[in-house]
């Protein structure tokens, strides 16, 4: 980290600060915490699973890893899916049952948790992975799909709040996912990001990508780091 | 698929010479169907179709590169090209003191129609150079870049990075002519139409904020995540300095109307772009390099051959503020790009 990026991240730091010591005595709905979460998401492990990995399920709705997803995202999942800007006929009705205490809460418990590696891309030839890794690291201009990395960032490990982790996320969910965008089934990207790009995917691209980036594992690696803070 | 590995200088399909449209591209991909009415896509996405009477050019592809029939020694330069188009951050500290890369504004590593691609200089230059007054060649105008856009200072001449940053250029110029005399389809940034209103600030802040702000956030600073700069500043120390052609505001409506939200080209009106250039131009960021100690005196001197067309030297509205008007050179401090105002050919005569 260089100087400048020392000064961004304290100010960071400092700014958060003010921002828990202010929240905490007004806000309470505003903060997440991760045991209380524990509990509220008793209803989640069924398809999410006790560790947040979800499961690949091919041909099938696969059910998304959540573990080491960012937080403010799953609250806006959470609230789209409740307020039915995100339509999915399984997810709704659990969705439903949680308050907005309990979203901020479930969003940390899952948040926290060390990301567990991606199932499904392990079924595809060379040819796809080398096509999948082209998508997502430098795009196809001359189809007008930009790079996945450009939005979803290095190594696709997610940018902030609005875009998400995708590497060593299962194949299934984000095949699943683009088509999704492609139908018009999904559409709570912001400023139709996704789905502008999602239209321009031929089924062969999103198979592609989809497997490319659950085979990038990123679980271990978020290991590591875990160590390193606690050391 | 691919059949043939040989490169011809120019590859002008049948099809094209019968539209009238002087289609160059990498000789292994001009067999490709899609080559004889090339950018189609772009066409389908709002874009102007290639004219008749206009060089319409298709750069190879990296893997392109792979197949080519070239010295594995130049392949290995031309890859390091790429590197360094694509991630200049590699330079930081040496040659880059912002959080840009070369492709943060030539999008597509440098490919792209309407996003300056880069080709169009190794066929173009040398030339004289209405910014510096005097002929340059391909070297001296990346070396611009590393001045203005990266805030830094370049690569020496005939340098390592310098002669791979070339040998990209000119191999995505593979196919082309040199010196073309048809003008060049998607070259630079056009500008939008001009709008029915005159550029606005705080319209620009509107349109900034609903349409920019989510990846470029409220401050222009960008995000940096994971050890890269995702999404590039507009303004601010992290930016282009005043220098830079985009600080121009004709030139950064033409960027953010082609390119701009990305994916989502010519997807924002005419005002939208010039508003938002207008905000995003009505912003600080690092001094110019050409800066005498005055920023008056540094907007006559260089007003009329470049700031005539930027918002330096102006006295921002809503605040007073005179833009330009601080000893602010960001992050490389007093480093001093050895290229700006370095005289050339001052002995030779008009005859």
């Amino acid at each position: 980290m260089n100087k400048k990026q020392w000064s961004k991240f304290n100010l960071l730091m400092g700014a958060s600060l003010i921002g828990v010591s202010t929240l905490a005595g007004t806000a309470f709905a505003e903060t997440g915490d991760a045991e209380r979460g524990q509990a509220a998401a008793a209803t989640c492990t069924a398809c999410h699973q006790a560790n947040g990995s979800g499961m690949n399920i091919p041909g099938g709705e696969s059910w998304p890893r959540l573990a080491g997803l960012n937080a403010d995202y799953i609250v806006k999942q959470l609230h789209d899916f409740k307020e039915g800007r995100r339509q999915n006929a399984t997810m709704m009705p659990f969705a439903n049952m949680l308050n907005d205490q309990q979203i901020v809460d479930v969003a940390a418990y899952y948040s926290e948790m060390p990301i567990t590696p991606g199932q499904g891309g392990d079924d595809v030839d060379e040819a796809l992975l080398a096509r999948g890794e082209q998508l997502a690291e430098r795009g196809d201009w001359d189809a007008y799909i930009v790079s996945c990395k450009s939005c979803h960032g290095p190594g696709g490990t997610g940018v902030g709040e609005t875009f998400p982790g995708i590497a060593s996320q299962h194949a299934g969910y984000i095949s699943n996912q683009l088509h999704a965008w492609q139908n018009d089934q999904r559409s709570n990207d912001p400023q139709n990001l996704m789905g502008a790009i999602a239209k321009r995917m031929s089924d062969e691209d999103i198979q592609a990508v989809s497997a490319w980036y659950a085979g990038q594992d990123v679980s271990a690696q978020t290991g590591s780091e875990e160590e390193e803070a606690a050391q | 698929m691919i059949m043939h590995k040989k490169r011809l200088v120019l590859a002008l399909t049948g099809c094209s010479l019968a539209t009238g449209l002087a289609v160059s591209a990498f000789a292994d991909n001009a067999a490709d169907p899609s080559n004889e009415a090339p950018y189609q896509q772009l066409v389908e996405l709002g874009f102007p179709a290639p004219q008749e009477g206009e060089l319409v050019h298709v750069p190879p592809t990296m893997a392109d590169l792979e197949d080519a029939d070239i010295h594995p020694e130049l392949k290995k330069v031309i890859r390091y090209g790429y590197d360094l188009f694509t991630n200049t951050q590699q330079l930081r500290g040496e040659n880059v003191f912002n959080d840009m890369n070369c492709s943060s504004c030539h999008l597509g590593e440098g490919r792209q129609p309407f996003s300056a691609p880069v080709w169009a200089a190794a066929v173009t230059l040398p030339d004289f150079r209405g910014k510096n007054q005097h002929v340059n060649n391909l070297e001296e105008r990346i070396a611009g870049c590393f001045a203005y856009s990266m805030n830094g200072t370049p690569p020496a001449y005939g340098s390592d990075e310098m002669l791979a940053l070339s040998a990209y250029h000119q191999w995505l110029a593979t196919g082309a002519p040199m010196y073309p005399s048809q003008p060049i389809y998607g070259r630079g940034f056009p500008a939008p139409d001009e709008p029915d209103e005159s550029p606005d600030y705080a319209r620009g802040e509107a349109a900034y904020q609903e349409n920019c702000a989510i990846c470029h956030q409220d401050n222009g600073a960008g995000h940096y995540e994971n050890g890269e700069y995702v999404f590039p500043a507009p303004w601010g120390d992290g930016s282009n300095n005043w220098g830079a052609g985009i600080v121009r505001v004709d030139t950064a409506a033409g960027f953010i109307y082609n390119n701009m939200p990305l994916g989502q080209p010519r997807s924002l009106s005419d005002q939208d772009a010039w508003d938002i250039a207008y905000y995003m131009s009505s912003q600080e960021r690092p001094q110019d390099p050409r800066y005498t100690g005055d920023v008056a005196e540094t907007l006559e001197r260089f007003g009329p051959t470049f700031h005539k067309r930027s918002l330096y030297g102006q006295v921002r509205e809503h605040d007073g503020h005179v833009l330009g008007d601080h000893a602010n050179f960001g992050e490389k401090g007093d480093i001093e790009p050895w290229n700006v105002g370095m005289p050339r050919f001052e002995n030779l005569t008009d005859e």
